[in-house]
């Protein structure tokens, strides 16, 4: 490890800003001697300039016309396709990156993960930048995050693309394009997706933890993650010394679906509170939109249509399942088939069934009866529900229509979703509803245009609104919120809106991608333990009441981080005044040193005591700030102030120990 | 002196009704609250009123720990907190919470329905004493109140089941329950960091035996089924609906498959069933490969392994049944057993330990006509076997956990006395750590020596850091400091700072001392010499000579001057203050023997030099130094009170200002005047 001093460097907290993306942060913070990169989210709204990877062939895709510039030069058209209006990349869909050269990533000691959807740009920093730590998520965390890259790159690898597209990402050519192309930053940075390899690989990285674990980090941090509250084995992260503490909260719920609740008391007391992950549809009421999304689905039904529920195989579809399971009897749609189709559905579904553990109560106690936590379960064996790896082998064989699909992905550019738009999106009778929030569902549908299905959006995010926000940071009261820049001022289409953003004493600071903060921590101590033998050599005196001191000359001993204080050894064999020998190199240097003093000295009672002491003629004058005492006899004058003693005398070791003695009778040492 | 005392109320020097009190910090926290399986009178439970003769149990207790499902650590706790009286925290891991009230309830029908007993715990107090418990999860650090906190670690003893370490401040100890220290069928390794406790509390159940290997064990076990079933005999395998029998449904179940065989497996109905349905839902619990291929096939949810159903057992034919309870006391398994045991071609497996009273016991003992209710006598003529599939650490894994944990000591408990006394001997010799098995009821107490934190104040131990790094500075030093006690609140600063809070001035004690020397030269010669004479002399300090004259030896002045008319005396003025105490008098003296010094004397140490407590004499003197130097910010001590100075006439004109005023002496009242030496 770095050098000690680093330790107790006041202002070598960091915060280094990797990602721009508000709810799909991945931060390094650089605390005490230890460099934690705090989640690790992948930016995949860059897929949307991208064109649909379709699983069937698609005429209609593979015709759309080349685009061209306005003097009409073509050379771009093999990259570039343009539909309604729309241009896209033509090209194996590409990820934005966290940033990878703001801070050298081989120097990241830890990763500590936050929920599923914030590790999904994993593979490409254990992978790719000489990272050599350990990764610490929670089981389901783990669990789920793996089925979701497995799901991510299934869907790009079974539509083999030979073409990659580069020539528009040039500088010169970017910006002659129309937008958002033209707009899109960092796109020198966009990489395609990892392999299972590389996937399997990174999560071999991970070291599984529990809450409230209390993980030390070479003895000078500890890190524990906390519930969240808004998915299954969701986090939030306390980073601490004895002295300091960090909270980082990311992605985290109040409303009470199936995770268990987030844990608040536990961020009390932080010096610095970092907030990223706050719900991304901040008008939108969870619950109204659940309601919709049920009347959608069933008016859609009814009138003979199916719907089509672009989701994330985790997460939000156990509550529309388990909203459903309560709806489609009463709503008479019981008949309806439902399917979910994935190729980690199966994996899914039973995975939500064994981690009793990290669900809210209800659910736990279910488990105790024993049944399981979810009724999906109930679902799937009354044929209510089936799940299928994707669309081809036994699917097509059981298909029946009307019917209900959930299948991803949320971005419309891949997985089976894509043939589902194609086969739907010609009759208005079909219906498409969008409940996941991260993708604008404008930009999702624009290569599908012109489209008659009707499109209905339901965004559902649990996670924290800015009415949220302000009550739990009242409750916590953290000294420094840290938050992203999108945070601290009203969303760009609703700037008038005061209320949708953060509003903290002292105000928020904020971050923007690439930028670097340094933390405002006013550190004063650090823990140092006092060995039991040198804790009993110590006398305490009472100064004022209730505090007490003790002086305290002992060894400092510093290892792995931890401080030690040990009694001196004792002192060398007595030596006598003259034949003094130099105390050898290896024996401490353990002189008694001379405290210092304090307190005030009454004349009166000195001038008895000196006479006690067998001085005579002694006489006192008194000056403009306080006495003298003079020893006419011993030629000795002691000048004696509020605060300092001065005696002046004959070169007489014996007087002057004698004297020297009796003021300290009047003094406290320190 | 601290310590940590242990009184086990049950599972001392003895296996069943395991409840081990420990204190440690002041903190009192009960281990386990089981029921003994061999008595049925008071014995069975244990004697709380060890605890508190009269008042509530829950003014002594801290909190309660439950290390795993089974009955004898787990089977006293409704009486304990409805019938005793206890409110506080419960703890034990979420599966053990989800199957514990389940056997609880099967306990007490058994005693109640089965056996007619008055005044037991009714279902009502098992659902109350549930409401008190907190479910932990492994490795959560869970506190409970500001000083006590708890971890529970994998035990791999049946689902569910864990070790917990007990913490209070940097004292710890660890109990174990029942563990096992190699994977099997269904459950991982029990597994524990390097946590270093005070006291490990470990089970012996098998401190004395170390067990073939675990293959050679099933394989035995499959032959014998085997061959039974093919010769046309049926077998029975009592188990207890947890634990157990999992492990062994998973043996037979892939053992099926593997040899294609057609003969019917039942297990018995009722507990079993809902039991295969807890371990599909607490997958986690698991082992490692379970975990990773239940999606593909959840090994709980059998294909060659039906329900049983009583008219079952008058089939012809061959099969094999796992009945309840495992003892062959009651129910089912023994309803079986009356049936079958005429037969020789039939046989029973007993794969746990059976105690003394029960069926099992007797016939596992040899016993072969049982006198069963209404003197009716079974004769018993079908095969009975023996065979240890009980999950815990023999002694070889116990001693392997006492390794990976590190303990200061351990205690031995759950286990019997002379087993016990073999394992303590070879675990004193062999890992050199001391080793107590305390009777039930018997103390044992452990002085401990826990360190103090405090708070350091960062600019007291990074000053100390500093000189740490220095190449010279290798050997250890010390460290100088005022330790603030408020309340709990302890923090270490240095002694200025402490100073400083309390809103206490420092007082300042100097001291000077006037050394007389024969010498006719001018001040500033003389003081010139005394420079260049300190300068050769004192080699490892830093002598200096100031521009108006006067001498610095580290933050000592030193100034000439001519006290009277008479020119052949001078005195030396020495100053230092009362922290320079030892090097102001060191130099008095030298400059008193004068030129008799040619070899100086070795210095005392320069521990002034050290930056701990006197950081303000840090380093040689520059004018810059001292111009920002605490007394040469302040006046001349002696320079305010000249006007008023009685002694100016009398002895004080010969003092001369020792820094910047010029006020010049004028006469000594000098005697012992020494030679004149610097020539």
């Amino acid at each position: 490890k770095p050098s000690i001093l680093n330790n107790c460097g006041p202002s070598k907290t960091r915060l280094y800003c990797l990602s721009g993306h508000p709810t799909l942060p991945c931060n390094v913070l650089k605390f005490k001697s230890t460099t934690i990169m705090l989640d690790c989210g992948l930016d995949m709204t860059s897929t949307l300039n991208f064109l649909p990877l379709p699983l069937v062939q698609s005429p209609r895709l593979s015709s759309l016309p080349g685009w061209s510039l306005k003097d009409g030069n073509a050379f771009l058209d093999k990259e570039l396709k343009e539909c309604s209006g729309h241009v896209f990349v033509d090209s194996v869909p590409e990820f934005c990156l966290p940033e990878t050269e703001l801070i050298d990533l081989s120097t990241v000691d830890v990763i500590l993960i936050s929920n599923y959807h914030c590790m999904m740009a994993l593979p490409y920093i254990t992978e790719h930048t000489g990272f050599t730590g350990t990764v610490y998520a929670t089981e389901p965390t783990v669990q789920i995050g793996r089925l979701l890259m497995e799901e991510l790159v299934n869907f790009i690898e079974r539509v083999p693309k030979a073409q990659s597209a580069s020539l528009w990402k040039n500088k010169d050519i970017q910006r002659l394009l129309p937008s958002p192309l033209k707009d899109a930053v960092e796109v020198s940075t966009w990489r395609r997706c990892y392999t299972m390899q590389e996937v399997n690989s990174a999560l071999s990285k991970i070291q599984l933890v529990g809450y409230s674990q209390k993980i030390e980090l070479f003895g000078a941090v500890q890190v524990t993650p906390l519930s969240s509250g808004y998915a299954l084995g969701s986090s939030n992260w306390i980073i601490q010394s004895h002295y300091e503490k960090v909270s980082y909260v990311s992605g985290s719920s109040l409303l009470t679906t199936h995770p268990q609740p987030m844990d608040q008391a536990s961020l009390k007391n932080s010096d610095v509170l970092v907030l990223t992950g706050l719900t991304q549809i901040p008008t939108a009421n969870p619950d109204g939109m659940v309601g919709e999304f049920c009347s959608n689905l069933a008016l859609t039904v009814r009138n003979g249509g199916n719907v089509l529920v672009p989701c994330y195989p985790s997460g939000v579809i156990y509550d529309l399942l388990e909203c459903l399971y309560q709806y489609i009897d009463s709503a008479g749609l019981s008949s309806v088939p439902l399917y979910f189709i994935s190729p980690v559905a199966n994996s899914s579904l039973e995975f939500s069934q064994i981690f009793a553990e990290w669900l809210c109560h209800n659910k736990q106690s279910k488990v105790y009866l024993p049944e399981p936590p979810f009724p999906h379960a109930e679902l799937i064996q009354t044929n209510k529900l089936k799940h299928y790896p994707s669309i081809h082998g036994d699917f097509s064989n059981d298909f029946r229509q009307p019917c209900v699909v959930f299948t991803g992905h949320p971005s419309l550019r891949f997985g089976d979703v894509v043939h589902f738009m194609e086969l739907w999106g010609k009759s208005s009778l079909n219906t498409v509803i969008f409940t996941e929030p991260d993708f604008s569902y404008l930009e999702a549908l624009a290569p599908y245009q012109p489209l008659a299905m009707k499109c209905i959006y339901c965004p559902i995010d649990t996670r924290l609104n800015f009415i949220q926000v302000s009550k739990l940071l009242k409750e916590v009261q953290p000294l420094h919120v840290v938050c992203p820049e999108q945070y601290t001022q009203p969303p760009p289409a609703q700037s008038h809106r005061m209320d949708l953003m953060i509003d903290c004493q002292p105000p928020a600071m904020s971050y923007r991608r690439a930028e670097v903060l340094a933390l405002p921590f006013k550190r004063r101590y650090e823990k140092i333990e006092i060995m039991p033998e040198l804790a009993d050599s110590l006398v305490p005196m009472e100064i004022k009441p209730g505090i007490s001191l003790a002086t305290v000359s002992a060894v400092l001993h510093t290892k792995d981080n931890k401080h030690l204080l040990q009694p001196p050894p004792r002192p060398a064999q007595p030596t006598s005044g003259k034949k003094r020998k130099r105390v050898s190199d290896d024996v401490p240097d353990c002189k008694v040193l001379k405290p210092l003093l304090s307190g005030s000295i009454p004349v009166e009672q000195f001038v008895q005591t000196l006479e006690k002491h067998g001085f005579s003629d002694i006489k006192v004058e008194d000056t403009a700030k306080g006495h003298i005492v003079l020893l006419q006899e011993a030629e000795t004058l002691i000048q004696i102030e509020e605060d300092s003693t001065h005696i002046i005398c004959d070169n007489d070791e014996m007087l002057r120990v004698r004297l020297r003695d009796l003021v300290l009778k009047f003094l406290q040492k320190f | 002196m601290p310590e940590i005392r242990v009184t086990p109320l049950g599972a001392g020097q003895d296996v069943g009704r395991s409840c081990i009190l420990v204190s440690i910090a002041g903190k009192n926290v009960m281990l386990d609250c089981g029921m003994h399986m061999g008595f049925n009178d008071d014995r069975r439970f244990p004697d709380f009123s060890y605890i508190t003769q009269n008042g509530r149990l829950t003014d002594f207790l801290d909190c309660v720990i439950i290390s795993h499902f089974h009955l004898d650590h787990c089977g006293a706790l409704p009486y304990f907190s409805e019938m005793v009286g206890y409110d506080g925290p419960i703890y034990m891991t979420h599966p053990t919470q989800a199957i514990c009230p389940i056997l609880l309830e099967d306990y007490r029908k058994i005693a109640v329905d089965k056996k007619g007993e008055a005044n037991f715990f009714t279902s009502q107090m098992i659902k109350d004493c549930m409401k008190k418990v907190v479910a932990v999860h492994l490795h959560q650090t869970v506190q409970v109140d500001d000083e006590l906190e708890i971890k529970a670690y994998y035990a791999g003893h049946v689902l569910g089941a864990a070790m917990f370490q007990i913490k209070v401040g940097s004292e710890s100890v660890v109990y174990t329950g029942d563990y096992n220290m190699t994977p099997d069928r269904h459950l991982g390794a029990a597994w524990i960091d390097k946590c270093r406790p005070n006291l490990l509390i470990t089970e012996s159940t098998y401190a004395t035996t170390i067990r073939d290997s675990k293959r050679c064990r099933e394989r035995d076990f499959l032959k014998k089924v085997h061959e039974t079933v093919e010769r046309g005999g049926k077998v029975l395998i009592p188990v207890f609906a947890l634990g157990r029998a999992q492990e062994l449904c998973i043996l037979l179940e892939t053992f099926w498959e593997r040899m294609n065989l057609k003969v019917p497996i039942y297990f018995s109905t009722g507990l079993t069933e809902k039991a295969n349905h807890y371990y599909k839902l607490f997958i986690p619990w698991t082992n490692q490969k379970i975990r990773k291929t239940f999606v593909q096939r959840n090994m709980f949810e059998f294909k060659h392994i039906k329900a049983f159903d009583r008219a079952f057992a008058d089939n012809p034919g061959p099969m094999v049944v796992f009945a309840t309870p495992g003892m062959l006391h009651a129910g089912q398994s023994l309803q079986i057993f009356r049936k079958w045991a005429g037969n020789e071609k039939n046989m029973v497996i007993m794969p746990g330990y059976c105690v003394q009273g029960t069926v099992g016991h007797k016939i596992l003992s040899g016993q072969r006509k049982l006198e069963m209710e209404g003197r009716q006598v079974l004769e018993v003529k079908m095969q009975v076997e023996y065979m240890s599939f009980s999950a815990h650490a023999d002694a070889k894994g116990i001693m392997q956990l006492v390794g990976q944990a590190e303990p200061e000591s351990v205690l031995l408990v759950h286990g019997e006395a002379k087993k016990m006394e073999f394992l303590k001997q070879k675990i004193e010799q062999e890992l050199r750590v001391s080793c107590y098995m305390p009777a039930n009821g018997e103390t044992v107490t452990l002085p401990t020596s826990p360190s103090i934190p405090v708070g350091i104040s960062l600019g007291l131990l990074k000053r100390e850091m500093v000189q740490g790094l220095l190449p010279e500075a290798k050997k250890p030093r010390l460290l100088h400091g005022t330790l603030i006690m408020k309340d709990s609140n302890f923090r270490l600063v240095s002694s200025e700072q402490a100073l400083k809070e309390l809103g206490l001035a420092e007082h300042q004690l100097r001291f000077t001392c006037r050394v007389h020397l024969h010498d006719t030269r001018k001040e500033q010669e003389m003081a010139l010499r005394v420079y260049s004479h300190l300068k050769s002399v004192l080699k490892d300090h830093c002598v200096q000579h100031l521009p108006d004259g006067s001498v610095t030896v580290e933050s000592i002045l030193i100034q000439a001057a001519a006290p009277s008319e008479d020119p052949g005396t001078k005195v030396l003025l020495v100053s230092w203050t009362y922290q320079d105490e030892e090097l102001g008098s060191f130099l008095t003296s030298l400059l008193k023997k004068g030129r008799h010094l040619t070899q100086p004397p070795p210095l005392p140490s320069p521990s002034w030099t050290e930056p701990g407590l006197h950081f303000r004499t840090v380093g040689a003197l520059s004018e810059q130094t001292l111009r920002s130097h605490p007394w040469g910010q302040r006046p001349c001590v002696m320079c305010p009170p000249r006007q008023l100075f009685p002694a100016k006439e009398k002895l004080g004109s010969g003092l001369s200002c020792l820094y910047s005023c010029a006020w010049a002496p004028k006469r000594w009242l000098g005697q012992g005047v020494p030679d004149s030496s610097f020539q």
